[in-house]
């Protein structure tokens, strides 16, 4: 599983530009289902047959970036943000494009304060001393990513995209150690979430499932003087109950919870004031989805070092494995 | 084709009110289509055969403008208002509008010079306090020019001046429909439906519902869009330049552009030698952001000619973007193999 949730986070994938981690998902999946596929948008879906209720779960492959939309005389880079990069996350921060050029993020130096530093006001660096030495390297359009190495510390994993390998993995482990479910299961690794959810539009309509599961991050409440928040990091898998853009089923959640309970596995419920996750899409689908989240504890969420905890992603397998494998009877 | 583009910006339709203009597209297209039809929340849908079809193309304009609509007749004859659409509070007074079927002219008035306190200068005036006068100088004889509800567009002409550089109202989006009826004018091998939508500059809604019951192969919206190569602007801040020919978009607010149909813009024009950019800062939407999620998901892309001052009276398009976005769109769906 660490092994999985380093080369899934170290592999480049931002938002739009899902062609890397894909390919690398599939390989990594494809020997545990029975049909995979790639839609128009980029998702890619595999699926598990079956002949009971038809699941889909959903884990975006995007990671929030910097594409490029100016270079300037001096080989400077200028960019737009895609996803929820943040000025405050970015200073001085390093960042990879697809092809390995690595850059660092700064400022113009006419500010005076830090907190009049807006992304308009912030370049790349990739120490290029023209425009057409850097244009040699990098297009206009071109994305880069954050770039810091996966790390391990007293049983917490850091790297710069959990948000959503972390949930990538997690359905990958689900779909190898899954030996029997009734279930039809489609495996969603979907585009743009980071966008708005997108990916996850579509693909919910081509799929039509009789229920929705998102396996995304979500924050937490446990660092010094932070937002109150009822989940912590190690506390177990979390529960969604909302977020801003989904009130998760009653019926879904409370088999979640159930199964949980039957595991004895610790977990959490989530509340989440901003933000939101694939789910929010699919519940509104066709006719509507009944849909749920499970989310996994991460501090430090769209920066280039989010902290996630083994043993929640463990438990979160087996809660997900123990939701596939049992009666799915919410209707 | 000046003529056209004459006719279409000169003409008002705010979003929700867009049937002078669906009228006359309706005329200015049925001679080269197939079949003319006006869909339930008002877009208009030309129909083009391809010689030869395999594929659905769809091209896609906005036909609603930002205005202003009615809100209240007051007492003394004057009329109270909403904006319809982005519109930038400052632009509004002192300027001429048109109202309602009656096409009823007014002004936005404000307080003479002379009767405002120095504070008063300091600051903008906001739509709150902004009135439109009509000349009436009572509620009822108000009434009889306009109704409640009406929409009012900017009195404004089309004009051409500098080196081919037009000035008119609304380029955002007359600009791409008069680009439409005039790629419906050559033949091609693949189905078109040219859609003209509703309601884009209140949220992309026409496009909703197109994206749904068109679910063509490949979308492509046509688009009038901002263009910031003016005075204390920094050059990395530019959307786009005039004079340096259609914008292709990478990604804006609302869609990421299909990258299989980018680099078929992109071959396309350096083959045919039309000069293109990129749109550059990724702000705003259109009607792409609805039209790719529609269904399965469709690939979409933008192509805009880019326009100054857009959401005024008077914004400002070099004729030599508007001639290549043509003559881009016309190559690109005559050798479009994809």
């Amino acid at each position: 599983m660490k092994e999985l949730l380093k080369k899934l986070t170290e592999a480049y994938g931002p938002s739009g530009n899902e062609e890397v981690i894909r390919d690398i998902i599939r390989d990594e999946i494809k020997d545990y289902v029975d049909e995979i596929r790639v839609d128009t948008l980029g998702n890619l879906i595999a699926v598990k047959k079956g002949n009971g209720v038809k699941v889909m779960l959903a884990a975006h492959m995007d990671q929030i970036g910097f594409m490029v939309t100016h270079i300037d005389d001096n080989g400077f880079l200028r960019f737009t943000r895609i996803g929820g990069i943040s000025v405050g996350n970015s200073i001085n921060r390093r960042v990879v494009f697809k092809n390995g050029v690595t850059g660092v993020v700064s400022y113009d130096g006419d500010v005076d304060r830090l907190s009049d530093i807006k992304l308009d006001k912030m370049y790349i660096d990739i120490g290029a001393s023209n425009r057409e030495e850097a244009e040699k390297e990098v297009a206009i359009g071109d994305v880069a990513v954050y770039y810091s190495p996966f790390t391990e510390n007293n049983g917490k994993y850091v790297s710069m995209a959990m948000d959503d390998r972390v949930g990538c993995a997690l359905l990958i482990e689900t779909a190898r150690r899954l030996k029997s479910s009734p279930h039809e299961i489609y495996f969603v690794f979907t585009v743009q979430e980071e966008l708005g959810v997108r990916g996850a539009k579509t693909s919910a309509y081509a799929l039509n499932p009789d229920i929705g599961i998102a396996v995304d991050v979500t924050g937490t409440g446990d660092t010094p003087k932070a937002r109150p928040m009822a989940v912590k990091l190690g506390g177990g898998p979390a529960i969604k109950v909302k977020d801003a853009l989904v009130l998760a089923h009653p019926r879904v959640k409370e088999l979640m919870v159930k199964r949980a309970k039957e595991l004895g596995i610790p977990y959490q419920m989530e509340i989440l004031d901003a933000g939101g996750t694939d789910a929010g899409a699919i519940h509104l689908t066709r006719e509507g989805i009944p849909s749920g989240v499970l989310s996994i504890p991460c501090r430090y969420v769209h920066s280039d070092s989010e902290m996630v905890d083994a043993g929640d992603i463990e438990n979160g397998v087996k809660l997900m494995l123990k939701i596939l494998e049992g009666e799915i009877d919410i209707f | 084709m000046a003529e056209l583009l004459k006719q279409l910006t000169e003409i008002g339709g705010v979003s929700g009110d867009e049937g002078r203009v669906r009228r006359l597209i309706e005329k200015e297209i049925s001679p080269f289509v197939d079949d003319v039809y006006t869909d339930r929340i008002g877009n208009l849908i030309a129909y083009k055969k391809g010689k030869n079809s395999s594929k659905k193309i769809m091209l896609c304009a906005h036909m609603d403008e930002v205005g202003l609509i009615i809100s209240a007749i007051q007492e003394d004859g004057t009329l109270k208002f909403r904006t319809v659409g982005g519109i930038d509070p400052r632009i509004l007074v002192s300027k001429r509008v048109l109202i309602g079927e009656n096409v009823c002219p007014g002004v936005l008035g404000i307080k003479a010079i002379h009767l405002q306190e120095a504070e008063e200068r300091q600051n903008a005036v906001r739509v709150k306090q902004m009135y439109i006068d009509i000349g009436a100088l009572s509620r009822e004889e108000a009434g009889q020019a306009v109704r409640l509800g009406d929409y009012a567009v900017f009195d404004s002409k089309y004009v051409e001046f500098g080196d081919n550089k037009v000035k008119a109202k609304a380029l955002d989006d007359r600009a791409g429909c008069a680009i439409l009826i005039e790629l419906m004018k050559q033949e091609y091998d693949n189905d078109i439906y040219a859609c003209f939508s509703v309601q884009e500059e209140v949220g992309l809604r026409g496009a909703e519902v197109l994206g749904y019951s068109i679910n063509p192969d490949i979308a492509i919206i046509v688009e009038g869009t901002t263009c910031s190569d003016v005075p204390d602007v920094e050059q990395h801040l530019y959307s786009t330049e005039m004079g340096k020919g259609p914008a292709i978009t990478i990604m804006d607010a609302t869609s990421y552009a299909s990258k299989e149909l980018v680099d078929a813009f992109v071959k396309t024009a350096q083959k045919e030698g039309i000069p293109f950019q990129f749109k550059k800062g990724a702000t705003g939407g259109n009607d792409a952001g609805r039209i790719h999620l529609a269904r399965e998901g469709i690939k979409t892309a933008t192509v805009s000619v880019p326009c100054r001052y857009i959401h005024s009276p008077s914004s400002v398009m070099d004729l030599n973007d508007y001639n290549n976005t043509i003559r881009l769109l016309s190559t690109f769906l005559k050798g479009c193999g994809l």
